[in-house]
């Protein structure tokens, strides 16, 4: 309730525009989870999944479809190159499977930034309009801030029931022991190409959310450099719980935004972060903090004792 | 139609045979011990089984069922199981929660992703009988990792049982335990039913005496003596393996 | 080209087969040699001078990356390979604060400059001057891998790292050293690139890729592959600029990606990645 009433108290158009990419992001970096926390497969390759959510979305709008089609499209595209990205990268593990997601998302990046015909390169494409379900307008920042909360929530919401599920303990069960599960009976690698589906399926939700916020699409949604933001954004915050991704996507997003308005150089700051959480606070931030936060009340705690003890 | 059928299987390791034209034939019910000395081929011969290596050339029957090529996955619905040596459990987790995963991996709700498995009762209660057959339904809230070795070792029998299995194969579940706890795992494996068939490997003798009705001796991954317990005892190979044993 | 890639290469191969890990910072490196060498001719000195300094540099850049952070994370190999992508981030955008945005043209020494011609076909002497050089770099890797002592103790650790640190050898201090090694190659290469594609900011993102190409193709850990993936690759990318600009990324990356899914050691690597 708080995060609806934002629009209220933040006033300015350009906050609430940044509230509204922080959750666009937010959903990314949780599908990217599903498989780096939850599957223990590392991608990095995310943004060709995200990007052809993007790039089908505008092409079949100023193609000429409705909306209705151009989103429809978009995720049946995105669950087949989901489907491409699983068959080809599942085949290994690890650092094989960190090079073929990247190599895909590169071919993608390529052929977007190439195929002038296709996708007008570099120019990108412009759509014209916004969606208006139920005939509500979206073009004002506000209200589209509210759509994406719910987009956003009804994902939150998804995520943590699949996490909870038979199926969410079985993925967690192949990232922890995959010899094990395939003895116990469990199909290994269908639970991962079922989860790579997933994901791409929510980072086509994203794409789509990005697309209808800029209204304009260019390679640079395919691009490694979106890949590893979005990496980032899951390793800073937590792979281990669902509040990790979001706040490693409200890190990442403010400080691209915000901070550079004070800091030029806010891709080093980037980088300088992202390589201090990784060695200091490998399991992110969420978990970090909550282990400095911990360690903090414990020497209150021993302070406090002290004192009484004295005190007596 | 016997339990388990192993026929001709053979295989190598970058040149090196491992595994040599092993025959090995395990009635219904039956109690079979491995036994041989360390290299010798063992739990290389229950991969093998259980699929995890294929082997060059020969055959795996799971009750009259050519399991050869089948996929790892699939056998354990056919009611094959098996321990490890190395506890490869989930050590963060319940022992509750580790049980449950046993059993949901034959259930089809394993695919489902949208009730809470915490909610499903049913599951609950399955997974507490279990671990109450091994004697650990007052643990089933701890985590794996704060419970004791010869409780894990329990743990790791258990998993197997969870699946109302028709054969388990127990790769040396007395390793490492003491007096007192050998003692629990040999009432343990006693107490399971007849019908369900036990292939045991260990290393020592005296464990092995007890619980076999027959035993393979393997060495250099070939077969070498068979037979019930008195024979292989006397049976000068043996001896010769086990210098003076 | 093909010199020029060899010697981006011949490094980052080196890192992937001994480190196991895929160096992302690689196109950072090699732009960080590049902008050094700006730097140093700037100061006056001369070509070949530039390009030794640089790679110096570069080789203690390398290390200090590898004892200072990377050796912190040993044994995690997904950790490192995200801290050399932070790296890359920082790297590139500190190249961006030193020396601004603007692309800077790097002239090749005077002796070099022209065309020879060879069968009637047209040579620039700066782009065969490059070739020469990355063939004796590789006959210098060569005799240091199959001749010396390090060198033995290098092949040893990509064949198995295990047996290696059983056996006595070395592994950290290799480690080091092997990536040193390959920063002062990324940097000398890109300082040699200057005359041939300026220095500009995003070269770095231009180069990791076909790095990665390459050494795929070739097969982490081994030279011949790199050289062989080297000279394959960087005709390729000039035909394909000519030829089917469209589809150059494509051309380049769907070699990479077969090779991956169904020989992932490559032409001539040892195991798969």
């Amino acid at each position: 309730m708080a995060m609806a009433s934002l629009p209220l108290w933040l006033g300015s158009d350009y906050y609430i525009n940044i509230a509204s990419q922080i959750l666009i992001w937010a959903i990314f970096a949780l599908a990217l989870n599903v498989l780096v926390g939850w599957s223990g497969l590392v991608s990095l390759g995310h943004a060709g999944l995200f990007g052809m959510a993007c790039y089908t979305g505008a092409w079949l709008l100023e193609a000429g479809w409705g909306h209705f089609t151009a989103v429809l499209g978009a995720f049946a595209m995105t669950i087949l190159v989901s489907a491409i990205f699983g068959a080809l990268s599942l085949r290994t593990r690890g650092i094989g499977f960190i090079m073929i997601t990247l190599a895909i998302s590169q071919i993608l990046w390529g052929i977007a930034y190439r195929w002038i015909g296709l996708t007008n390169g570099d120019n990108g494409i412009i759509i014209s309009a916004r969606p208006t379900p139920f005939g509500i307008e979206m073009d004002t920042p506000g209200v589209f801030y509210i759509f994406t909360l719910m987009v956003f929530l009804l994902t939150m919401l998804i995520m943590a029931i699949f996490y909870q599920s038979p199926f969410g303990v079985s993925l967690r069960g192949t990232r922890d022991q995959s010899r094990r599960m395939s003895a116990l009976g469990f199909n290994v690698w269908l639970i991962r190409f079922s989860a790579v589906l997933f994901s791409g399926f929510f980072s086509g939700v994203a794409g789509l959310l990005f697309l209808y916020y800029h209204q304009y699409v260019s390679p640079h949604v395919l691009s490694l450099l979106n890949s590893a933001e979005v990496l980032l954004m899951v390793i800073s915050g937590g792979t281990g719980t669902l509040l990790g991704p979001v706040v490693g996507a409200g890190l990442v997003v403010v400080i691209k935004n915000v901070a550079s308005a004070y800091i030029e150089r806010w891709n080093m700051l980037l980088g300088v972060i992202f390589v201090a959480i990784v060695i200091f606070m490998p399991e992110g931030l969420v978990p970090g903090t909550q282990r400095l936060f911990r360690w903090v009340f414990a020497r209150i705690k021993s302070i406090g004792a002290a004192i009484k003890s004295e005190a007596s | 139609m016997r339990a388990l059928e192993i026929v001709g299987v053979n295989k190598s390791f970058s040149g090196f045979r491992v595994i040599n034209d092993v025959n090995l034939f395990v009635d219904v019910g039956e109690r079979r011990l491995i036994i041989g000395p360390n290299g010798a081929g063992k739990t290389t011969l229950f991969n093998i089984i259980t699929g995890e290596i294929q082997p060059d050339d020969g055959a795996v029957l799971l009750n009259g069922q050519n399991i050869t090529n089948m996929p790892v996955q699939k056998r354990s619905h056919l009611g094959l199981t098996r321990t490890y040596q190395i506890i490869t459990l989930f050590p963060n987790d319940s022992l509750l929660k580790n049980i449950s995963l046993s059993l949901l991996a034959l259930s089809s709700l394993r695919w489902n992703p949208f009730v809470a498995l915490g909610a499903r009762n049913d599951i609950k209660l399955q997974a507490l009988e279990v671990l109450d057959q091994v004697g650990l339904k007052g643990l089933a809230d701890r985590p794996l990792n704060q419970t004791s070795y010869g409780e894990q070792r329990r743990v790791e029998i258990a998993m197997a049982l969870a699946q109302s299995p028709k054969i388990i194969l127990l790769d040396e579940p007395f390793a490492g335990l003491s007096i007192e706890e050998r003692t629990q795992i040999r009432e343990l494996l006693a107490s399971i039913p007849e019908e369900v068939t036990i292939v045991m490997i260990d290393h020592d003798m005296e464990v092995a005496l007890e619980f076999a009705e027959k035993i393979t001796v393997m060495h250099f991954g070939e077969v070498v003596v068979e037979g019930s317990r008195a024979e292989v005892v006397e049976h000068p190979k043996t001896r010769e393996i086990y210098l003076g044993g | 080209m093909g010199g020029l890639l060899f010697l981006l290469s011949a490094g980052f191969s080196l890192i992937f087969g001994l480190m196991r890990i895929p160096n992302l910072t690689h196109g950072a490196l090699f732009m960080l040699g590049a902008y050094f060498g700006v730097t140093f001719l700037r100061m006056g000195v001369n070509f070949w001078v530039a390009v030794i300094f640089a790679g110096i540099v570069l080789a203690i850049i390398g290390g200090a990356i590898e004892r200072l952070l990377l050796r912190r994370l040993a044994g995690q190999e997904l950790a490192q390979v995200l801290v050399t992508l932070g790296l890359a981030f920082i790297i590139a955008d500190a190249c961006l604060l030193i020396w601004t945005g603007d692309p800077i043209p790097l002239s090749a020494p005077e002796s070099l400059r022209g065309v020879e011609r060879f069968f009637g076909i047209v040579f620039p002497r700066y782009r065969l001057a490059v070739v020469v050089i990355a063939l004796i770099v590789a006959v210098g890797l060569w005799f240091l891998l199959e001749r010396t002592r390090l060198g033995a103790m290098i092949r040893a650790g990509v064949d198995d790292p295990e047996m290696a640190r059983v056996t006595g050898i070395p592994v950290s201090r290799l480690f080091t050293i092997v990536f040193a090694l390959g920063a002062a190659l990324a940097g000398v290469g890109g300082v040699l690139s200057g005359p041939i594609l300026s220095v500009y900011p995003g070269l770095d993102a231009e180069m990791l890729p076909l790095a990665l190409i390459i050494v795929i193709l070739g097969g982490a850990g081994s030279l011949p592959g790199a050289l062989l993936g080297s000279f394959v690759i960087g005709f390729i990318y000039n035909f394909g600029q000519a030829f089917f600009p469209d589809l150059a990324y494509v051309v380049l990356f769907l070699p990479m990606l077969l090779m991956l899914v169904l020989r992932p050691q490559g032409l001539f690597g040892k195991h798969p990645s």
